[in-house]
């Protein structure tokens, strides 16, 4: 049944929507010392993939939860589909909300789960029972139809879920952490086919999550929250390659953090030396190099020109696809993967254990982060 | 494995509660039946032969048709119980969730179990000070300028003793429910599009129904078989099954007519609980049951 599925649709990451959710200086507050969020301003387009990704306790659940209508913001103002928010009850919004631990109704089985919202609408029977059809068979789970939710696995209760929300045809559809207690490969199938479902219906999908490499590939647009603030909005690429912040370098992925200080407009003073970046910088003033391990240039021969430095392989970890080498750079740690594609040329070379190699750190894959 | 090892298992946990069963369950109730057709005997005693009499006597089969007395008093049993299980229900359910609610929680549990530390009779009694002629609530009715109430002997100190009796048996069931609801599925019903009553009546009371099952057999059951409540405050003039049982094997000493009424009030009693899981069983509730 559970048929592996590749994504169908091609991902342009442009999506040009109309803004579809406008939330401008949204706070809340539930004790007086800490704000679950400090003023928020997005916007969410139509038919868009939008994720919201930040370590738990970000605020990212509370804006989710305050979208769905289950908390009023304290302060800012929240848009819905044209409609401002302010006062409206859950069961009046333009929204669908897939709970994390699905909330499924346990005395109703799968069927009666579904056709729940629309019977709330007081549609006649046989138009109930078509859509509810229809839902089952889009989620892949008409079988199960009579089932009880107590007699479903994980991913079958997260279709159900997803059906019941779906079957509604709302404007947004909210998902908190849908796939987060699903093992890793039921995980991985169930993105493919939220990204091809999203895709073939044309929702506005906001999924909130603090898995970043879930996050990267299903999103058209990614804000990463930290502490009720978002920190950085943009594409995954754009977030991945150019980290705003020593938060979301660190939180998307793996990055080497390079303090320093420039020394000229191109020139920063760093523990591994003097680098040269790719940006225009202020003469004397502190900041951070960030380079991806992917991303950093090992080889056995020295080369000539800027950025170059030398380091003891301290440590290696074999995952498979890659090598990961744990570098000392006089006192100064680094990380740098080498892919394990076995070509011989520069940069895919072995190392071993206390070998002394050449580091590079290419001027264009050093990001300056103004922190 | 065989038969024979797995029998001698299961002894040891299956034993004492099935010996206690037989003993104290199984024996007494076969005894009262057996002695539902037997006869009294001039000086009190059981005697042969075999016979439907008491039966006869309790449906008021005559010549003559049929003679209501003692249905007509098994119907007031029955009236007590439904009007007390409904009435300890509509007082009980919200109290439940009152006090799951409430920060002081555990001290409103122990207001409601507080009870029976004192001993039933006195709780009783206590009734009978409230609701006499002279008693504390004439006094205060007299404060306010009312006139007195002739409560002591009535039906209705009857049915107050009754239901207060028994409210903290469908409390205490209820809440224990109460308690684990997921109220998460209030929220994922009112993301459904239902309203508040909607969405209670959807998400949150079937997840109360195992409780208020549980409580409404822990006060039906008591209450329709009621007779110390009846007789105390109804100053022996209240009479109801129990009462007739309880005078079958006391003053009148004619233990098969009294084994006869208790045979079918039990009977009527298991009738009511077996359409009922018929009922739930039809509704696909048999978890319930």
């Amino acid at each position: 049944m559970e048929q592996r599925k590749l994504f169908k649709g091609k991902r342009t990451r442009t999506p040009g929507g109309e803004t579809i959710v406008r939330l401008s200086g949204v706070r809340k507050r539930f004790d007086p010392q800490t704000a679950a969020l400090d003023g928020v301003d997005l916007e969410v387009r139509a038919g868009e993939f939008f994720s919201l990704l930040g370590p738990s306790g970000c605020g990212k659940t509370t804006l989710l939860r305050i979208l769905a209508g289950f908390e009023e913001p304290d302060e800012g103002r929240v848009e819905i589909a044209g409609g401002g928010m302010q006062g409206v009850p859950p069961y009046r919004r333009p929204v669908n909300l897939v709970f994390q631990n699905y909330a499924l109704f346990p005395h109703m089985n799968v069927f009666d789960n579904i056709a729940f919202g629309l019977r709330m609408k007081r549609l006649p029977g046989d138009e109930v029972h078509a859509r509810v059809g229809w839902a089952l068979e889009l989620v892949d789970i008409a079988g199960l139809a009579l089932r009880r939710p107590h007699e479903l696995s994980g991913g079958q209760k997260q279709r159900v879920a997803l059906a019941r929300a779906l079957v509604n045809e709302p404007e947004v559809l909210l998902l908190d952490e849908p796939l987060g207690a699903l093992d890793y490969k039921l995980r991985k199938q169930l993105q493919v086919e939220l990204m091809n479902l999203q895709e073939e219906l044309g929702l506005t999908f906001i999924y909130v999550t603090h898995d970043q490499e879930e996050a990267l590939v299903m999103s058209d647009r990614i804000a990463v929250m930290r502490e009720g603030r978002v920190e950085q909005l943009g594409l995954p690429e754009a977030l991945y390659e150019r980290p705003a912040s020593r938060f979301v370098a660190q939180f998307l992925g793996t990055s080497n953090l390079i303090p320093g200080t420039a020394l000229s407009e191109r020139e920063v003073e760093t523990p591994l030396g003097t680098l040269r970046v790719a940006e225009t910088l202020q003469s004397g003033r502190r900041y951070t190099l960030s380079i991806r391990p992917e991303k950093v240039r090992l080889s056995r021969n020295a080369s000539r020109g800027p950025n170059r430095t030398w380091a003891r392989v301290d440590d290696i970890i074999y995952t498979g696809a890659e090598n990961q080498y744990l570098l000392d750079a006089g006192g100064f740690e680094l990380v740098a993967y080498t892919l394990n594609s076995d070509i011989q040329e520069p940069g895919y070379e072995e190392f071993d254990y206390d070998e002394r190699i050449a580091v590079h750190l290419p001027e264009e894959n050093l990001v300056v982060i103004h922190e | 494995m065989n038969k024979r090892t797995r029998w001698t298992r299961l002894l040891p946990t299956l034993g004492p509660g099935t010996v206690w069963l037989l003993v104290f369950t199984l024996v007494p109730t076969l005894l009262i039946f057996y002695t539902s057709f037997l006869q009294r005997d001039p000086h009190g005693w059981l005697s042969g032969p075999l016979t439907l009499e008491n039966y006869r006597r309790f449906f008021g089969i005559g010549p003559d048709g049929i003679d209501p007395l003692y249905l007509n008093i098994l119907g007031r049993s029955l009236l007590l119980g439904f009007v007390t299980t409904l009435a300890a229900a509509l007082i009980g359910y919200p109290f439940a969730f009152f006090i799951a609610a409430s920060p002081r929680k555990n001290l409103l549990l122990l207001l409601v179990v507080l009870p029976f530390w004192t001993n039933f009779l006195i709780r009783v009694y206590a009734w009978i000070v409230i609701f006499q002629r002279k008693g504390v609530l004439n006094a205060l009715l007299g404060q306010l300028g009312l006139d007195p109430v002739l409560l002591y002997p009535s039906w209705t100190a009857v049915y107050v003793g009754t239901i207060y009796t028994y409210l903290p048996f469908l409390i205490l069931p209820l809440y224990a429910s109460v308690e684990k609801i997921d109220w998460t599925l209030l929220e994922a019903a009112h993301d459904l599009g239902a309203g508040k009553l909607r969405g209670f009546w959807h998400a949150v009371f079937p997840q109360t129904l195992p409780g208020l099952i549980a409580g409404i057999l822990l006060v039906f059951i008591p209450a329709v078989g009621t007779f110390v409540i009846s007789d105390l405050l109804g100053a022996g003039k209240a009479i109801l099954v129990g009462n007739v049982i309880q005078q079958q094997f006391g003053a009148s000493r004619d233990w098969a007519f009294g084994s006869a009424a208790a045979f079918v009030l039990m009977a009527v009693v298991l009738a009511g609980l077996w359409l009922y899981a018929r009922w739930a069983g039809e509704r696909g509730m048999e978890e319930l049951v």
